[in-house]
């Protein structure tokens, strides 16, 4: 109903077209891309959480083997102004910024400002928890990196990666348009919309080969048991420090394309989109044009076609 | 449904959504499955980290150049407890390390004796469950020598640390298994940085567990105890900070 509702809105807004090509409703996810996406959400929610509780127990992060606490290369702290205020300070390198409100310095359950690198709206579960912090983190590391294997393994076999993720010529080749497109908020209409865009795949394919892995490996090289056979990895990033730091890193790399991801997904019908994810069916923007008819012969596509009426 | 309705429908479900979801996880967090899944973070890392290392596998040795300037001092840094201030001002001459429980000879070792028992040096990454790090040279008697002195009994299954500091009202102790208290670079550290162990870092006597987080090498040693359980003891769950909620393991 909430589809329709939205289907209907977009029209309106697209009118006055003169003749409404038919919807186009595909086949976009298959169930295991669909069940593995919503279980991700879910780790990833609670892993920054949790988290952001970790780094607060010593929110500052440092380059090389140990911490050399002089000279960190991110330092979140506070001090007093000279009306004895609360200001949070957030130092990286050597320039401190003033983050009160946010980093440093945010209001406690009692409203009253009070020292804390992360607000605690932004860490899991509650306030302060060094212990529940990693208990919930390490427990949602397990899912997180069980269900992100599972989803490389069936990528790859099922060839959703070959013929869905990986980049063709024809994509490199797009990629200034594609760019142009994004910067103008134009999505895709037609057959070029049962397709992932250039950017969309160098996003994903970040995600999923660099952000993923990634993570989890400088998760295990910050433990010292690891770190007995993991030296080698420890090495090359520069030190546990090192290792330290470049997990917060990708960490806001995942926070980042996660904002982005949502804010694509409100402004390309959000709906559409939600409903693609969670029953799998999305309605082609634009519906079915014709004239694509050779090209879509021409080039096979993973998304089956289930069902198409005209309006 | 107008575009602004429809964003302000958006905007609100988000906002209650979102204190849903936060609802939902303080409630989850009190339910006893969530509790026990949680809970068993700590074993099934244990296992799976232990099945895919060597029980003897070394951690990273450094060089001089590597000590930092001087090494920090956390938690516990200036005990005073009345027993452990006497061995301050005695300069420790009348400390003596017990070792008991399932032993067959308990031993009852000064600094002295430990001082004369074989050692080992090593100059190591030491990294605390904050997320710091600092490397520092220490220099102690392997606990294996100990213990074989002692003649641990089969049935014993872990090594209890008994220390002389007391923290919110407790006494601070640790355990961990044998595995652990066997491995080469596990030592009863006496010095630190060539020199003899500070207080603020555990004087007289520390144990380093190269493998484990700082919670986990004790500092202030008046005890080992050799146990096939520590359900018994503090509050049941190995260790001051276990008690507190943080995972028995303590090696990631």
């Amino acid at each position: 109903m909430a589809a329709t509702g939205a289907a209907m809105g977009e029209m309106a807004r697209a009118a006055p077209v003169p003749a409404q090509p038919p919807a186009w409703t595909i086949y976009r996810h298959r169930l295991p891309v669909r069940i593995m996406h919503w279980i991700n959400v879910v780790c990833m929610f609670v892993m920054v959480g949790s988290g952001l509780q970790i780094f607060n127990a010593h929110p500052a992060l440092y380059w090389g083997q140990q911490s050399r606490f002089n000279d960190p290369a991110l330092m979140i702290g506070s001090r007093q102004d000279k009306n004895h205020n609360l200001r949070g300070v957030t130092k990286i390198g050597s320039h401190p910024f003033d983050t009160t409100g946010v980093l440093g310095v945010s209001a406690g359950e009692d409203g009253k400002p009070r020292r804390i690198g992360f607000p605690s709206w932004a860490t899991l579960p509650g306030p302060r928890s060094l212990a529940m912090g990693r208990q919930w983190h390490f427990t949602f590391a397990w899912i997180f990196a069980i269900n992100g294997s599972l989803y490389l393994l069936w990528t790859f076999l099922s060839r959703h990666f070959s013929r869905d993720l990986a980049p063709t010529g024809q994509d490199w080749r797009g990629i200034g348009r594609s760019i142009i497109d994004h910067a103008k908020f134009k999505h895709p209409h037609g057959e070029e919309a049962t397709r992932y865009n250039i950017l969309q795949k160098l996003a994903y394919l970040t995600v999923i080969l660099v952000f993923g892995p990634g993570i989890v490996l400088m998760g295990l090289a910050m433990s010292p048991h690891m770190d007995t056979v993991l030296g080698w990895l420890v090495d090359l990033v520069g030190g546990r420090q090192s290792a330290r730091t470049i997990h917060f890193i990708i960490a806001f790399g995942f926070i980042g394309f996660v904002l982005i991801h949502v804010f694509e997904v409100l402004i390309s019908g959000v709906w559409n989109q939600l409903r693609s994810m969670i029953t799998g069916r999305y309605q082609v923007p634009g519906g079915r044009d014709e004239s694509h008819e050779i090209t879509q012969k021409l080039a096979p596509i993973a998304l089956k076609e289930t069902s198409h009426e005209a309006h | 449904m107008k575009p602004i309705d429809r964003r302000r429908f958006l905007t609100r479900g988000l906002a209650g959504g979102g204190a849903l979801l936060l609802a939902g996880c303080d409630k989850l967090a009190n339910t006893s499955w969530f509790k026990s899944v949680l809970g068993s973070a700590g074993p099934v890392t244990e296992a799976a980290q232990s099945a895919i290392t060597p029980a003897n596998a070394l951690a990273r040795e450094f060089t001089e150049a590597d000590i930092a300037p001087s090494f920090r001092q956390n938690g516990s840094i200036d005990p005073q407890d009345d027993d452990y201030l006497d061995h301050v001002d005695n300069d420790f001459k009348d400390w003596k390390l017990e070792v008991r429980g399932l032993v067959a000879k308990p031993l009852s070792l000064s600094l002295e004796d430990l001082r004369a028992m074989p050692s080992r040096t090593q100059i190591t990454r030491h990294d605390c469950v904050e997320g710091w790090s600092c490397i520092g040279k220490w220099k102690g008697v392997p606990l294996r020598a100990v213990l074989e002195q002692a003649g641990v009994k089969p049935e014993a299954r872990f090594v209890v640390f008994r220390c002389m500091d007391t923290l919110d009202d407790a006494l601070y102790y640790e355990s961990c298994r044998l595995v652990d208290a066997y491995h080469p670079q596990t030592i009863l550290a006496y010095d630190l940085n060539d020199k003899p162990l500070p207080v603020g870092n555990g004087a007289p006597l520390r144990a380093r567990l190269e493998r484990k987080l700082g919670y986990k090498q004790p500092k202030y040693l008046a005890a080992i105890e050799l146990v096939d359980s520590y359900a018994h003891i503090g509050g049941g769950k190995g260790g001051f900070w276990e008690d507190q909620g943080y995972d028995w393991f303590g090696g990631i």
